[in-house]
């Protein structure tokens, strides 16, 4: 092979590698990392929201067509500094589970638990979006989360 | 090379091969030109013309998306292998992979048309569609997997046989190993489709696991990208560097791409599933690495085909460092040249796509991008650019050929890749900029986001802007498509001057001496099998036990709506 073609891909496999560090950087040393499958089995049939210690929220997210079960119908209140984990399923079809301006960014699927968690530092208002195809009512699944 | 003359059955096959899918394609294309200004919120209705909005996303997507592609994939492949073994097409096995690929797509159009399959090009479970879409797409399939089995393989060993001594035309290994993919590919998305999706619509099960669906659903699904892909790069290879008047700059890097993307373009599908909890994300983080590593061969194939034509434009006089840029033939009536057009094009936008899908890949980054109007932006780079651009102008290209006439209204087919190319530009960067405010895909923002009487928790008047320039950009795409259909139909209806045959701009190579690591295929194949091996036995496994809780039941595709299967088989059983 020619002299300039192998230091093309030389190059360029550097430049993946490098590109794959520094999300192994970013999921293990900064903790954004992916959702996970769960150690335990945990059935869902129901959306809840619990307080579960200082500032410390969990919310079981039960996704319908066409709107969010979170213990109230699509709107949670909680204060600002509030660590909270999201565990999302889904009732029917698929849905999805976007708080825009976060990390949480989930699929909602019949029958599998989704989980994530996400510190809210800022007070103000975090859309909640349903962004898989559910059916005709689809464009208007929406949520909100209040950060007071 | 020499042209090889093609005729009866053999010329009707591969000529309506490419003008079938093509008619749909108008549909297709205007569909998105609807979704394009419905999302814009210049149209508020939740329908046009009788076809419902998420009827209109399914019939784009499997049309653009499965339809064209798959057909034109089997045409130019046949053409491909015609061409350059000089051994006829086995008739019989093209007019069983015809009738069957024609008949599946009007099953699953008439299922589509009626409302009865209103699931998305992804279908993905518990929705269900009617019966004769899954077995119209499963005909669709089958029927292109057969001249690869039937004709190529054994054409292909003949010609080994012949010619003991010489190496495999780039052009033939190209396509095998894309109809390789193709069948390992097709295997496990058949086994959703069979084992699940199908007795689900007729009733025959009542519950399914929607995630090994899904694993099993993006085991193909990525892969598929590169079934696209790989002709356009038989393209960029084979063809490009004789349209500029050079040579391809190295043959073996041509080879290694092409099996690269044999060994790595399957085992990535989970970085399609990053968002999705029952599987673990180490295993995640694997696809990620590997979806790097199928990144490769389109740096090498960038660095190949821009060396390609860097030499082929120095042959013609071009100076200095960036001066063979200026030399190219952009705008060229002579011969074939038109051509070029459409395949610099095509490569201007999949740096875009290229670069997209690099931050798509990447993990943790995809949490930022994933399901919003990023990945429409991405994707039409891709699939809408390169692929699209490259098919496009080689439909084009054949039919000429094969009718044998010259193309008519040839400024308008040298504008219409421009137009194109412009249109996407501009909609890949508004579809960004939406995307990272949150926009999601697949929805009818028109008559939600976009509305203000739509009330607080839905409007979003921040979006406004770029989505109108997102529609600017699918509008001016459009009516580059317009030039295109001008010259095709004039092409396709014109008086014949010529003997109706198949030929190719083929290239020589600069570089031509091989290794030995790129002419035996046995071991690239069993190295694939292994890495497929190692990379999906754990996750299907984890989509069946520890993933799940519980299986789901199915939702059916009615007018448009899904309705809960068990309330459709209660109201049979009333008198």
């Amino acid at each position: 092979m020619d002299r300039f073609e192998k230091r093309a891909i030389a190059l360029a496999l550097s430049l993946v590698l490098m590109f794959f560090g520094l999300i192994v950087y970013a999921a293990k040393g900064l903790q954004a990392d992916l959702p996970t499958c769960l150690p335990y089995k945990r059935e869902i049939k129901q959306g809840a929201f619990q307080e579960i210690g200082p500032n410390r929220y969990q919310v079981d997210v039960v996704a319908f067509m066409w709107g969010f079960d979170m213990g109230q119908i699509n709107t949670i209140r909680i204060p600002r500094g509030a660590i909270v984990d999201f565990y999302v399923t889904s009732r029917d079809v698929m849905h999805g589970y976007h708080i825009d301006k976060t990390l949480v960014n989930l699929m909602a699927i019949p029958g599998a638990i989704t989980y994530s968690r996400v510190k809210f530092d800022r007070p103000g208002e975090y859309q909640i979006i349903c962004h898989e195809y559910c059916g005709l009512g689809h464009q208007n699944m929406a949520g909100k989360v209040i950060v007071e | 090379m020499q042209a090889v003359p093609v005729k009866g059955a053999t010329r009707f096959i591969i000529l309506s091969e490419l003008i079938i899918p093509f008619i749909l394609l108008i549909l297709g294309v205007l569909l998105g030109l609807y979704q394009a200004l419905a999302r814009a919120g210049i149209i508020k209705s939740a329908d046009l013309f009788g076809i419902n909005y998420y009827q209109g996303l399914t019939l784009h997507g499997v049309i653009n998306a499965v339809v064209f592609t798959t057909f034109f994939a089997v045409a130019f492949g046949n053409a491909i292998m015609l061409h350059q073994l000089k051994r006829p097409l086995k008739e019989g096995v093209q007019w069983v992979s015809w009738v069957l690929m024609v008949g599946g797509t009007l099953m699953a159009a008439w299922a589509m048309l009626t409302g009865r399959a209103t699931v998305l090009y992804t279908f993905y479970l518990p929705m269900v569609a009617h019966w004769t879409f899954y077995v119209g797409a499963t005909l669709l399939l089958i029927g292109s997997i057969l001249p690869y089995f039937f004709d190529w393989i054994p054409n292909t060993l003949a010609w080994r046989r012949e010619n003991p001594n010489a190496k495999l035309p780039l052009a033939v290994l190209g396509n095998l190993v894309n109809f390789t993919l193709w069948f390992l590919i097709i295997l496990p998305l058949a086994t959703t489709v069979l084992f699940q999706m199908l007795p689900l619509s007729l009733g025959l099960i009542k519950e399914a696991n929607v995630l090994l669906s899904r694993t099993l659903f993006w085991f193909f699904g990525h892969a598929l990208v590169y079934f696209w892909l790989i002709p356009s790069y038989i393209m960029l290879y084979t063809m490009l560097p004789k349209l500029v008047g050079g040579k391809l700059y190295s043959d073996s890097a041509a080879r290694l791409a092409f099996l690269l993307f044999l060994l790595f373009s399957i085992p990535v599908g989970l970085h399609h599933q990053y968002t999705e909890g029952g599987l673990s994300s180490g295993w995640k983080l694997w696809h990620a690495f590997l979806t790097f590593m199928v990144a490769l061969p389109s740096f090498i194939t960038a660095f190949t085909v821009a060396a390609s034509l860097e030499h082929g434009a120095r042959l013609n006089g071009a100076q200095g460092l960036f001066g063979w840029m200026g030399k190219l033939p952009y705008w060229s009536h002579e011969g074939d040249k038109w051509l070029f057009a459409y395949l610099i094009s095509g490569l201007i936008l999949f740096l875009f796509g290229g670069i997209t899908g690099i931050v798509n890949a990447s993990y943790n980054l995809n949490l930022i991008v994933h399901n919003t109007a990023w990945i429409v932006g991405h994707f039409h780079t891709t699939v809408g650019g390169l692929v699209t651009l490259s098919f496009l102008g080689m439909t084009l290209f054949m039919v000429a050929k094969l009718r044998g006439v010259d193309i008519k209204a040839k400024s308008l087919a040298l504008a219409a890749p421009y137009l194109w190319m412009v249109g996407f530009v501009i909609f890949e960067i508004a579809l960004s900029v939406t995307g990272l405010q949150g926009a999601p895909r697949r929805s009818n923002l028109g008559i939600s986001y976009l509305d203000p009487a739509s009330g607080e928790l839905l409007y979003r008047p921040d979006w406004l802007f770029w989505s109108h320039v997102g529609a600017l950009g699918g509008v001016i795409a459009v009516i580059g498509f317009l030039a295109y259909m001008v010259s095709l139909f004039g092409t396709l209806f014109a008086k014949p001057v010529k003997q109706p045959e198949i030929d190719f701009p083929m290239s020589e190579a600069l570089h031509e001496q091989t290794t030995p690591l790129v002419t035996n295929l046995r071991p690239w194949v069993t190295a694939t099998l292994l890495l497929i091996a190692i990379s999906y036995t754990y996750p299907v496994y984890e989509s069946m036990t520890r993933g799940i809780v519980a299986n789901a039941p199915g939702y059916q595709s009615e007018g448009n709506n899904l309705v809960p299967q068990q309330a459709l088989q209660q109201q049979s059983k009333l008198p």
